[in-house]
């Protein structure tokens, strides 16, 4: 980039009471450019975007935006001068229609008929087909983020910052988003793309500034560097590999026969027909995008959801009948994906936590009164073995970090050495070390003997640790498939392929002929 | 027992006084749980409106002025609630209750020297040619301006959620204050601002008890209108059009059944005195029962505390 950069960051500082979570960050975004900004969760890039959108407000540093000095009091003006953001969490409102959440994100909306026309216009015209009248709760993972993109497509950005936008995504979906955002690079908008998947931003950006606890450590060409190199650079050690002890697969451990299960939330997806065995000694990945099915298959697992007796089978015996407590205590225990709320209560010390779950196989209740001690030494051993940091045991739950809460919640159902463990995203949001110990502690409990499904939206997590992979799609699991030879398009198609592009797909071929 | 001695026409007429106090208290808590926001002060919001509204109208001799001062008593008193759950983020169902219970002391305080006196009469109002409509006109159009009010009240609410753009902005706020927030929107704002319609409202509904409906100021006054409304909000699954149904329900059966008991029916004075809760409940029970539909139309951030976290 030859010409003056679109947005020039110069020695931006945020510090929150403890924490300081950007500390003299400086980069340039040039117009035109595809900028990723990488760094491990924790590493200040969310809180870096939300200073660019506004959201936040820097304690010292300066931002230029087109040549002008630029501080944004508020995402309306952010949005006023040519910013726009994809956001990864929170910016939909299920209950509300496409329409209605577009105008939400936008400065000045035409009259709803208008904007209806506007957004299937523009949706056509970068290929991704949107019907303005639907809900957004009924609509896939790929199809929302759609709803924001187009949302920040119809205000004409100059800048459009994009946070983790395709961890929900089938690599066909991620496909087509690369070429919208192709599309948009060449008619001169510049993007800045957060994210920690490294091949795609090798594949997509022309430039990249590697944050590492709030600070920039370096910047690179990401199309000169291996992956492996980019994750050295954010994480600032070399990585190890989960290794696999080859073992033997014992018998059926549990089996799910044509499970249907309703899901309890509206706008949830129900189980439909699921089939499925899975042997002592065998990790099964279940991979597929959000919302097809993950909380209610882990729920019917758990026990949270009942379904027929027959259609789960622990053993050969029939359990679908049975709740939590009484799976747990056969063996069959569970890793919800929710940290706080589901899998942890927030403000319970991590002794109680442990003790929630723990205390019927660890024989922590005598006539009904709790064993506090056998609680407290099962809770530090999980914080010892899983260099869980936390001052102590007795922490609330809520103080932890996503990343720590999440080694003590699976730690917590390891250590209890179940013969059949469900997990459910059991890396989402931890840092890249403690995400390969927790995959090798999954690993070292298969090859002690337990049956173990990891649901997942990682594909790269479950084929580095899954013997075989199935995917869910709108509540169906396709046919499990040994995960060695299993190729990134026939992973895609298994997920259900594009979601309702196909369309498009049709559309352009039609035009070529 | 002489059923001839019911006149329809009465009837419906007192129906629509009957019901006008819940219908203004529960359009005013539909718009503030639409926005997220779970008062259970309505009650005691509804008699600080009734004290303030008597006590002015007395002092002054005008009855609108009184009103006036009602839905200000209201929506002061919710933005205590407001600043309460919204700056102190303390817990909405506790500090609603509170609410309730310190408005029937306080209002008890400022009535004790308004005890037995009569108000200024709110005038009805003539309308010229439909009001000399028979049997109609006495029925619809031979009533104060409050009825209308009300009436014009649930229209425009119905009209402001549909159609504006503020209406679309605070249905996000009760979706989803997150991503309102994430939006740049003021969720805070948007919040206080439904508060204080709803306890301005509700004001107004107290108001209309002691001025209107009664009239005289006697403690404790609203006998659990206030808890109706709120009930009437939620099975009516926060829609305007519903929340009119069942209000009007509610007043139809208790004027209903206190003309059954004056004629002397043959049913015990306990079930017909339980029926309009009893009947009420049941109606929109059923009109709701399709539960996907009504998990659509609750604000998903119902009664859920919002702090904005970076």
């Amino acid at each position: 980039m030859t010409n003056e950069p679109l947005l020039n960051i110069q020695g931006l500082r945020k510090a929150y009471p403890g924490v300081v979570a950007n500390d003299d960050v400086s980069f340039a975004v040039g117009k035109g450019e595809v900028h990723a900004l990488l760094g491990e969760n924790g590493a200040g890039k969310s809180t870096l975007v939300k200073m660019v959108y506004g959201l936040v407000k820097p304690d010292i540093g300066t931002m230029t935006f087109d040549g002008a000095a630029y501080t944004p009091g508020s995402p309306h003006e952010a949005r006023s001068t040519g910013v726009a953001m994809v956001f990864q969490h929170f910016s939909l409102f299920e209950a509300l229609d496409v329409a209605e959440n577009v105008a939400l994100g936008m400065e000045n909306p035409p009259p709803m008929g208008q904007l209806a026309a506007r957004i299937r216009e523009v949706s056509e015209e970068y290929g991704l087909p949107l019907d303005p009248n639907r809900l957004v709760g009924d609509l896939s993972a790929g199809e929302r983020q759609r709803v924001e993109i187009i949302r920040c497509l119809l205000q004409d950005p100059k800048l459009l910052i994009m946070d983790e936008p395709t961890s929900v995504l089938t690599p066909q979906e991620v496909e087509i988003l690369f070429q919208t955002l192709r599309q948009l690079q060449s008619e001169g908008t510049s993007i800045l793309y957060i994210s920690h998947k490294l091949e795609e931003i090798r594949a997509l950006c022309d430039g990249a500034t590697i944050l590492r606890l709030g600070k920039v450590v370096g910047s690179c060409d990401p199309r000169e560097k291996s992956a492996r190199e980019l994750a050295e650079l954010m994480v600032g050690t070399e990585l190890k590999t989960p290794t696999v002890a080859s073992h033997d697969l014992g018998q059926v451990a549990l089996s799910l026969t044509n499970l249907s299960v309703a899901s309890s939330n509206p706008f949830g997806t129900s189980l439909k027909d699921v089939s499925l065995d899975v042997q002592a000694g065998e990790v099964l990945g279940i991979g597929g995008v959000a919302g097809n099915g993950q909380d209610e298959l882990l729920g019917a697992l758990s026990g949270e959801l009942l379904s027929t007796p027959e259609s789960v089978k622990f053993n050969g015996n029939p359990i679908g009948h049975l709740g939590p407590n009484e799976r747990r205590t056969l063996g069959v225990l569970a890793a919800p994906e929710e940290r706080l709320g589901h899998a942890a209560a927030p403000d319970m010390s991590l002794i109680e936590n442990a003790a929630l779950t723990a205390n019927i196989r660890k024989n922590m209740v005598k006539n009904g009164f709790l064993d506090w001690g056998k609680a407290k030494a099962f809770a530090e051993t999980v914080i010892k073995e899983f260099d869980v940091r936390t001052p102590g045991s007795g922490n609330a739950a809520r103080a932890l970090s996503g990343g720590n809460l999440q080694k003590f919640v699976i730690g917590r159902e390891i250590l209890q050495s179940p013969d059949v463990l469900v997990v459910n995203q059991p890396t989402w949001g931890v840092d890249a070390s403690a995400a390969a110990s927790i995959r090798q502690a999954l690993l070292d409990l298969a090859s002690e003997g337990a049956a173990i499904i990891v649901i997942s939206q990682d594909l790269d997590e479950l084929m580095e640790i899954s013997g075989r992979f199935a995917a869910l799609n709108e509540g169906r699991l396709s046919e499990p498939r040994c995960t060695i030879g299993l190729t990134i398009d026939e992973i895609g198609l298994m997920m259900g392929g594009a979601h309702g592009m196909e369309v498009a797909h049709t559309h352009q071929s039609e035009g070529a002929v | 027992m002489d059923l001839s001695s019911i006149n329809p026409i009465l009837l419906i007429a007192s129906l629509m006084v009957a019901s006008t106090p819940i219908l203004l208290a529960a359009i005013g808590e539909m718009v503030a749980e639409k926005s997220g926001v779970l008062n259970l002060g309505v009650e005691g919001m509804m008699i600080v409106g009734a004290i303030c509204g008597f006590a002015t109208a007395v002092e002054t001799g005008s009855p609108f002025i009184g009103f006036i001062a009602a839905a200000a008593g209201g929506a002061i008193l919710s933005l205590i609630f407001g600043f309460l759950t919204q700056y102190l983020l303390s817990n909405q169902v506790a500090t609603g209750l509170a609410l309730t219970l310190f408005g029937l002391g306080l209002s008890s305080l400022m009535g004790q020297s308004y005890v037995g006196i009569k108000p200024p009469a709110t005038e009805k109002l003539d309308i010229p040619l439909l009001s000399d409509i028979p049997a109609i006109g006495p029925m619809l159009f031979n009533h104060d301006i409050w009825v209308y009010v009300s009436l014009a009240l649930v229209a425009a609410v119905w009209a402001f959620l549909k159609y504006t753009r503020g209406g679309l902005i605070l249905r996000a706020v009760g979706e989803s204050h997150d991503a309102a927030h994430a939006l740049g929107y003021n969720v805070i704002f948007v919040r206080l601002a439904a508060i204080a319609f709803g306890g301005a409202c509700a004001g107004l509904g107290g108001a209309y008890l002691s001025l209107v409906r009664v009239p005289q100021w006697t403690e404790g006054m609203t006998a659990g209108a206030g808890w109706i409304a709120l009930a009437i909000v939620v099975f009516a699954s926060w829609r305007a059009g519903r929340v009119l149904l069942g209000a009007y329900l509610f007043g139809g059966i208790t004027v209903l059944q206190l003309n059954l008991q004056a004629a002397g029916v043959a049913i015990p004075v306990e079930l017909l005195s339980m029926s309009p809760y009893l009947i009420t409940i049941l109606v929109l029970v059923i009109i709701s029962s399709d539960r996907n539909r009504a998990a659509l139309n609750a604000p998903a951030s119902l009664g859920r505390a919002f702090h904005a976290s970076h």
